[in-house]
């Protein structure tokens, strides 16, 4: 994007400026909304790294999501605090989404995209099946939301305060991480593992760490969401939501920075607005999907790009790798 | 014994219908590079073009039957290549694998609010008695669809190995670029497997609505056997579809009877595990050297 610099920063304040002003005016059931936008956004950023950045393919994130989601929920309501809730489901999502990267090295695309399902839906069933860990289908209730420093959010506002909190530091670690060697080591993994290779990148590492890594932030995702809805049941966690994130990170922008934030936006809170369409909103969504995937298979953001450079028309690939991304 | 038998044949009879869905999803990835997400919801809807024809047209079960499978071919079949896969396969294989995923979830969304919700019943073509065979009583649906299932495969193999339209589609399948050189019509040959799919998940769908009835989420388990039975067999050989979808029905079969009914359903799913882990190529596949 060749957006001056000065006017990225200044539509950047005003789109912090909105969205700390947007709770003011709006009930709670909105200001619920917009928290869910920020927590969902936090879990697509993390698959943005792994198949927008590093390109593969993965349907595991709402597996994630569920991990951190009920590791919250069991500390919390033993009475520890949330932030070793943070420390336990992020290492455990880690841990867990850099074993599920072996099979990326075996494998690519759409064998990968079924492995991935199938361990989405095996998480589902042990949440559902377990019922001394996880209490089954009756779920679990009575989340409290954490004090942070003697600041109280029970409050909805408070609360979206602090999902949006956690969404700043994820952004702006995920920016850094992306024009660090390790960002540029997972486009060039995206563009071509083969040149990668010979440039010196350890693709085998970088696939385990974008997994890992975008694994992570789903976890993170989940601990804010438990917090949230203050009642988990294993169904939220099951092959829809990821299915719902794989569609956020096209929509908006698959290798974008800003792409999760739209596509998430697009996914929560579109269907709000469009009330009115009732059972038709799911459908008309994904004729949506079909035919932006058509015209333009680099999402929301591509299309504006393309749009901005008429000129350009054949190119729709998102910013090329530069040279030498290798040694790190 | 008696337990056992009654089991395979339950088993090979839910094998058959997987083995149909998985033949469709490995004929379209050979000719087309169409990994089709939606797979199970094309199992899932002919059923419902089926109840529709009766219910609104108001014709006989066998008409609508028929009004079904044509409906299939044109829907599921020509515009599903035209209207889906074709804008996008120039842009890859990930954007279609999206575009079907949304394929599914909008087949999913208007059967649900446009037909019904909630089951419907289905009627079978067939008598639903029992059959005593020694001490065993065996359905003789299940006999019926293992029946229906091995002259349909049958007929497929005997078309694509036999017939000169059919062994054009296997040049088309191993080399596009050649088979066009050699004059063969490749568009055709690859509308043609479309077609093929189309009357394979329509065949499905009419031999599975009468035992699990027709439901819009029905596609959901299906189209994930389907592909595993794919994976397992081999993704690159009909022969491994059909292995691998009657392994499946089987293993599926005895596991809900003898281990967990609970974990049934995560059985295939290890499966596809260990057999990419250790044989990405499927137990009867040979190695594909595309996947670089």
């Amino acid at each position: 994007m060749k957006i001056p610099p000065r006017a990225r920063v200044l539509a950047g304040a005003a789109a912090v400026a909105l969205l700390v002003a947007a709770p003011f005016g709006l009930k709670p059931y909105g200001i619920y909304l917009l928290s869910l936008w920020a927590v969902m956004t936090i879990a697509a950023i993390g698959l943005n790294l792994t198949l927008g950045y590093a390109g593969q393919i993965s349907l595991a994130q709402a597996a994630f999501v569920g991990i951190g989601a009920y590791t919250a929920a069991l500390l919390t309501t033993q009475g520890w605090p949330l932030w070793a809730a943070f420390v336990l489901a992020t290492a455990l999502s880690f841990v867990i989404g850099w074993l599920l990267g072996y099979p990326a090295l075996r494998v690519q695309h759409h064998y990968l995209a079924f492995v991935t399902l199938s361990f989405t839906t095996l998480v589902f069933l042990i949440l559902r099946n377990e019922e001394w860990l996880t209490k089954g289908v009756y779920g679990i209730t009575g989340i409290p939301r954490p004090n942070v420093l003697g600041w109280s959010t029970q409050m909805p506002v408070d609360f979206y305060f602090f999902c949006l909190g956690v969404l700043a530091l994820v952004s702006a670690a995920t920016w850094w991480l992306i024009r660090s060697p390790w960002g540029r080591a997972f486009t060039a993994l995206r563009e071509n593992p083969i040149r990668a290779s010979s440039l010196g990148v350890d693709t085998r590492r970088y696939t385990l760490m974008a997994f890992a890594i975008g694994s992570a932030l789903g976890g993170i995702a989940g601990v804010l969401y438990a917090p949230l809805v203050q009642f988990i049941e294993p169904t939220a966690f099951a092959l829809g939501l990821s299915f719902s994130l794989l569609l956020m990170v096209i929509v908006g922008g698959a290798g974008y920075f800003l792409g999760p934030f739209l596509g998430a936006a697009v996914s929560v809170l579109l269907p709000e607005w469009l009330r009115f369409t009732e059972g038709l909103y799911l459908i008309l969504y994904a004729l949506f999907v079909m035919v932006l995937v058509a015209v333009c298979p680099s999402g929301l953001i591509g299309l504006a790009e393309r749009l901005r450079r008429p000129a350009a028309i054949a190119t729709p690939e998102p910013a090329p790798p530069d040279d030498g991304t290798g040694s790190s | 014994m008696a337990d056992f038998l009654q089991l395979l044949v339950a088993g090979l009879a839910t094998g058959g219908i997987y083995a149909l869905a998985a033949i469709g999803f490995v004929l379209l990835w050979q000719t087309s590079q169409t990994i089709n997400f939606a797979q199970g919801e094309f199992v899932m809807v002919p059923a419902f073009f089926v109840l529709a024809a009766m219910k609104l047209g108001g014709v006989s079960f066998p008409a609508a039957m028929l009004i079904g499978l044509v409906v299939s071919l044109l829907v599921l079949g020509l515009l599903f290549k035209r209207l889906v896969v074709d804008p996008v396969l120039r842009h890859g294989v990930l954007p279609l694998v999206i575009s079907t995923i949304a394929l599914a979830i909008f087949l999913k969304e208007a059967v649900k609010e446009f037909y019904a919700a909630d089951a419907q019943p289905f009627p079978a073509a067939w008598a639903t008695t029992n059959l005593a065979i020694g001490s065993a009583v065996v359905s003789a649906q299940n006999l019926v669809i293992i029946a229906v299932a091995v002259v349909a495969v049958g007929l497929l193999q005997y078309f694509l190995n036999a017939t000169r339209t059919g062994r054009r589609m296997q040049a088309t399948a191993q080399n596009p670029g050649l088979a066009r050189i050699l004059g063969i019509p490749v568009e055709h040959m690859i509308l043609y497997t479309f077609l093929i799919n189309a009357a394979l998940v329509a065949l499905a769908s009419f031999l599975v609505s009468p035992i699990y009835l027709a439901k819009f989420t029905n596609g959901e388990t299906l189209g994930l056997v389907a592909f595993v039975a794919a994976i397992v067999g081999g993704f690159n050989q009909v022969r491994g579809a059909i292995v691998g979808g009657l392994l499946l029905g089987v293993i599926d079969n005895f596991v809900a009877a003898y281990l967990s009914a609970q974990y049934r359903a995560a059985i295939p799913l290890f499966l596809l595990i260990v057999v990419i882990l250790v044989r990405p190529q499927g137990l009867v596949g040979r190695a594909e050297e595309r996947t670089v």
